[in-house]
């Protein structure tokens, strides 16, 4: 399985990472690396099985629609990097 | 010698012989002490440990009766949120969060009355097997300081194996409470998931993570599992289990117990002097008692590169919000993309990137089926395996990890040459099963794991195979070289 | 060449439990920013969701109303992307076994009824507001992120591509709000953004089977705006295909005061979701008796009740469409009737003057002032000839502000009709007296002349004379 240059740059940008254009190409090893490895896993026979998304059994779990205390806003804002006036400030937002 | 426990010292706080405030300054001494040889803390509590110290003391004199656990100096993996101080995870981008809320691991150890010394090193958003992946400094292994404390919960192992504190708290997502607890001779548990609530625990695989103990014995365990397990109505993963005393499970004994062997773990991968630490451990077992059992589990092999799948990709949506926008780090940047890209970049180490990378790739449209989609169909079948393997068996037994901890910075340049030691491990993730590591020999000096595996809330079957062990094999129940703490 | 439009509609209420989805914070609207919201919805490291019972609860019930599939087993998923209004940059969502499969409302346009198919609903998580620095977002440098919005419930209700006009679209929202607002799962108030409309519209020859392109229409902020959007848009799409060029799949915006669709184009590959199921939410298997119990919970719904108001109480299409719209008004129309009044006069009256203060006030009929009992009264009063029914107009808006019965409020401003006949056939004397001319033109046979002299003798009694009698009495009188 290999990784396309142009493939991993897309996947940096899905995932809101810089590659600098001379550290592709050893990204792109190690990941391929990585990947050739995982390709072990084509080798199973999978007819027929279920796939298992959690390690619990349970169902329905829920709560009941009673409210609790929310933060105050000091406190939902003490860990923001730009507060201002109760909001969190960013900078300009663009449609990707 | 034999290193201090929770069960001896709880004895002597209860009889008056010392005081948790005088127990705390012992251990805080012993740790300024040692600290800048091991660096396991990432931050120091002393402040807080010596107030809950002395409300623990002012207890005992009025005579109230006190939890096993009150009073007795551990530490806090820095992947788990106290209310009020750092939780860094070991990485820049939370470098300066301070938590606004307590994870309930820690409301309930508040209840049995804890004292912390500090929040431990990890290796960044707990990915990696050696601590080296730590944004701030390297953990060295307490039994010899050019090795490897193992991980991610070196910060926690470390602190315990060199007499830091008495028991710590570390999280396990493909290995990382049992394989570090192996490296520095000690005993490290995996409990069933769903045993533990993850409420407060900063994620990197929701489906594997679970938080557990570190300790220096196997009756330690048992009370500090006493301490954090139950059902949390803010984890919709916490299984429905209602309190239990773990302590009864200690019991000397495994006669009729089978013992399952797998054949596939014991594979060519396997360090020759840890395969007969091993083989010298079933010895024992078998002289006690119990059956040794042959059992398959033929998809083994594929576990780990399913767990290569599953974990990344699950981490590289948790870590999303790591974007500088409502807390962590932020780098600014010309419009809000910009600002993420830098943020992240800047933000998170390499091997975060690798992973967050491979995660998007596989769950990346074209990819799905191939990659996330078998690896959960994998997981189905690697379940099947110990639940057939469990019906037939009541422990299985493997290594921990194919050799003992390597030096520090063998591996940093082979990302994937580090994700294979995890193949003994990873399966517990992928299944929920619980898994224990304790001490079965040395090698060079350095402490061989082997690992306990039991059915889903069988911690009591795990606690009695582990306990009857260390009854019967006192001599890999020694302290490191610098785990001497003079009270 | 003649097209027909293809349209599908995809819409998102705001559920209106006590809180939100996945954390206890509350759900009220309008409060300051930031202070409804806690390290879960915030999304803070560490946190985890637990999924209120009430969500499931009133999906289900709308599911029903709107005769779907409701799923034994459904599930939670990830759909991950980046916005600042999204604090963990994913949306817990439900992508493939949602809650509801299938389904199906009617709607009735220019006469003709016409089913209306549903492809699905799920439950989801509404996202933050961004109050941005400037006019627009690409005019501001800066943005503001209120995160009190995030973790509303939301429900998104896809429709299959069934509707072929904006009028239809229309009717299809107008339905789909009296069926959830007859629930009380939701107030879907597009003004207020708790119901939000998204169009795919396509044009293609008609008599052909074969869908077109489509596009998406998104910023539509009223039902007018569906309209005229889709219209604008499907004349906009003919018009290019009449050209023999062809339509680009995209999304397209409703600029509602130039009154055009306007390109948002995206970047290629930036919507690959990468949707997994969550991990963090266990899956859901709704029992067979939990479902049959909420069936017994739903109210007779509008298309129902709209019949019966037809075929029991004889009202006519129009009365009825308008009295069934909202539940309340409906309720309060039957309380009305069951009061003793004619359904026709309560009718007139709660689509006329009762409707008038409705609107005045901005309020729904549960929350007028005046109570059916009160209202039924009132009209009682005009059917046993007390006061007349233009009196009856000036008592109403008393009764509302006063809060005093209709009775008291005829006693206090004597407004007791006079049907006396003596005391009226003196003032009808003296105003046969005062207008010779009218006199004169009535008897020469202009008989629309009476009404001038009705109207005096009105004036004279200050509206207080039964006009009936009044008529009756100057007939008589002019006749002899």
């Amino acid at each position: 399985m290999k990784i396309s240059a142009e493939e991993i740059n897309k996947i940096a940008l899905l995932s809101r990472l810089e590659i600098h254009e001379d550290q592709v190409e050893a990204v792109g090893k190690q990941l391929n690396d990585i990947l050739s490895y995982m390709d072990l896993i084509s080798q199973v026979d999978i007819t027929d099985v279920e796939p298992t998304a959690h390690a619990v059994s349970m169902r329905n779990v829920w709560r009941e629609d009673v409210p609790k205390p929310s933060l105050a806003n000091d406190k939902a804002l003490q860990n923001a990097p730009e507060p201002e006036d109760g909001y969190f400030k960013v900078p300009k937002v663009i449609q990707d | 010698m034999e290193p201090l426990t929770i069960h001896a010292l709880h004895d002597q706080l209860v009889k008056g012989e010392i005081s948790s405030v005088e127990l705390t300054k012992k251990y805080l001494a012993h740790k300024d002490a040692v600290e800048p040889k091991v660096q396991a803390f990432l931050s120091d509590n002393r402040g807080y440990a010596l107030e809950a110290a002395a409300i623990v003391d002012k207890k005992i004199a009025a005579g109230e009766s006190i939890h096993d656990l009150a009073g007795i100096p551990g530490a806090i993996k820095d992947n788990i949120c106290i209310k009020g101080q750092q939780a860094t995870c070991a990485s820049k981008i939370l470098e300066n969060f301070r938590s606004p809320y307590n994870a309930t691991v820690i409301e309930k150890l508040m209840a049995h009355d804890y004292v912390s010394l500090g929040k431990t090193n990890l290796d960044e958003f707990a990915m990696g097997s050696s601590t080296e992946n730590s944004a701030f400094q390297v953990t060295r292994n307490p039994w010899n300081t050019d090795y490897v404390p193992g991980g991610s919960s070196g910060g926690s192992a470390a602190a315990v194996a060199a007499g830091e504190c008495v028991w710590a708290l570390g999280s396990d997502t493909g290995g990382s409470i049992r394989q570090p607890a192996a490296y520095c001779g000690l005993v490290g548990m995996k409990p069933t998931y769903g045993l533990v609530s993850r409420y407060g625990l900063i994620a990197f695989a929701s489906s594997l993570d679970q938080i557990g103990p570190i300790t220096n014995d196997v009756t330690d365990c048992a009370i500090v599992l006493n301490a954090i397990a139950g059902h949390d109505e803010r984890d919709s993963t916490s299984i429905p289990q209602g309190p239990k005393d773990y302590k009864q499970a200690l019991v000397n004994d495994v006669k009729g117990m089978k013992i399952g062997i797998p054949e596939e773990y014991f594979s060519e991968g396997l360090d020759a002097t840890c395969r007969k630490a091993l083989e010298d451990a079933i010895e024992t077992y078998r002289k006690l008692g119990a059956e040794i059992v042959p059992v398959h589990m033929t998809h083994t092999k594929y576990g780990l590169a399913a767990y290569y799948i599953i974990a990344p990709a699950e981490a590289s949506s948790n870590l999303a919000r790591f974007d500088g926008v409502g807390f962590g780090m932020r780098v600014p940047g010309k419009d809000i993309v910009d600002m993420y890209q830098k943020t992240r970049s800047a933000g998170f180490g390499p091997e975060v990137k690798r992973r967050i990378l491979l995660g998007t790739y596989v769950l990346s449209a074209g990819y799905y089926d191939a990659y996330y989609l078998r690896a959960m169909k994998v997981r189905t079948l690697v379940k099947r395996d110990f639940d057939e393997a469990l019906k037939t068996v009541d422990v299985i037994l493997t290594p921990t990890a194919p050799d003992t901890a390597f030096k520090i910075g063998q591996n940093t340049d082979n990302p994937l040459a580090m994700y294979l030691g995890d193949v003994c491990t990873v399966t517990l993730n992928l299944t929920g099963l619980p898994g224990m590591s304790i001490c079965c020999g040395y090698k060079d000096g350095l402490p061989i794991g082997m690992q306990l595996i039991s059915k889903a809330l069988g911690e009591d079957t795990l606690l009695r195979a582990a306990y009857t062990f260390e009854q019967n094999r006192p001599e890999f129940h020694k302290r490191s070289p610098m785990g001497e703490v003079e009270l | 060449m003649k097209y027909e439009s293809v349209i599908g509609l995809e819409v998102h209420c705001e559920l209106k439990t006590k809180t939100k989805i996945f954390c206890g914070c509350s759900t009220e609207f309008g409060a300051e920013p930031n202070t409804h919201v806690c390290p879960v919805c915030l999304g803070l490291p560490g946190v985890l969701p637990v999924l209120n019972k009430e969500v499931l609860h009133f999906a289900i019930k709308a599911g029903l109303a709107l005769h779907c599939q409701i799923l034994p087993y459904s599930k939670f998923d990830r759909k991950n992307y980046y916005y600042p209004d999204l604090p963990k940059n994913f949306q817990t969502s439900q992508f493939d076994l949602p809650i509801c499969l299938g389904g199906y409302l009617d709607i009735e346009v220019g006469g003709e009824t016409r089913r209306i198919r549903i492809t699905r609903i799920h439950m989801e998580e509404d996202a933050g507001k961004l109050v941005h620095s400037g006019a627009t977002i690409d005019s501001s440098d800066t943005t503001y992120v209120d995160y009190n919005r995030t973790g509303v419930p939301l429900l998104e209700i896809v429709g299959e591509p069934d509707l072929r006009s904006g009028e239809e679209a229309k009717a299809y929202l107008e339905k789909l709000r009296s069926i959830l607002q007859y629930l009380d799962v939701s107030d879907c108030r597009m003004e207020e953004g708790s119901m939000r409309c998204d169009a795919n519209i396509s044009v293609r020859p008609v008599g052909t089977e074969e869908l077109g392109v489509k596009t998406e229409l998104k910023n539509i902020n009223s039902f007018s705006g569906v309209q005229k959007g889709i219209e604008y848009e499907a004349v906009r799409q003919a018009g290019i295909l009449e050209d023999g060029g062809t339509i680009i799949q995209e999304t397209r915006g409703w600029e509602e005061g130039q009154g055009i669709t306007v390109s948002q184009r995206v970047k290629e590959g930036s919507n690959d979701y990468r949707y997994f199921p969550e991990p963090d939410l266990i899956p859901i298997e709704v029992s067979t008796d939990w479902i049959e119990e909420i069936r017994k919970e739903l109210p007779e719904m509008p298309d129902a009740r709209k019949k019966r108001f037809m075929a029991e109480l004889g009202l006519p299409d129009y009365d009825a469409n308008l009295l069934t719209l909202e539940k309340q008004t409906a309720d309060y129309f039957e309380a009305v009737v069951q009061a003793g009044v004619e359904a026709k006069t309560a009718s007139n009256w709660m689509l006329g003057e009762f409707a008038k203060k409705l609107n005045e006030e901005g309020i729904s009929a549960d929350k007028a002032p005046v109570q059916p009992q009160a209202l039924a009264e009132l009209l009682q009063l005009i059917s046993k000839g007390t006061i007349s029914g233009k009196i009856a107009k000036s008592v109403l808006p008393e009764m509302w502000t006063s809060g005093k019965s209709a009775d008291q409020v005829v006693k206090d401003k004597g407004l007791v009709q006079i049907s006396d006949t003596g005391a009226l056939e003196e003032i009808i004397n003296t105003v046969v007296a005062a207008n010779p001319q009218s006199v004169a033109d009535y008897k020469a046979g202009k008989k629309k002349a009476i009404g001038f002299l009705v109207g005096q003798v009105m004036k004279q009694t200050k509206g207080r004379a039964n006009p009936g009698t009044v008529n009756q009495l100057l007939v008589k009188n002019l006749e002899q």
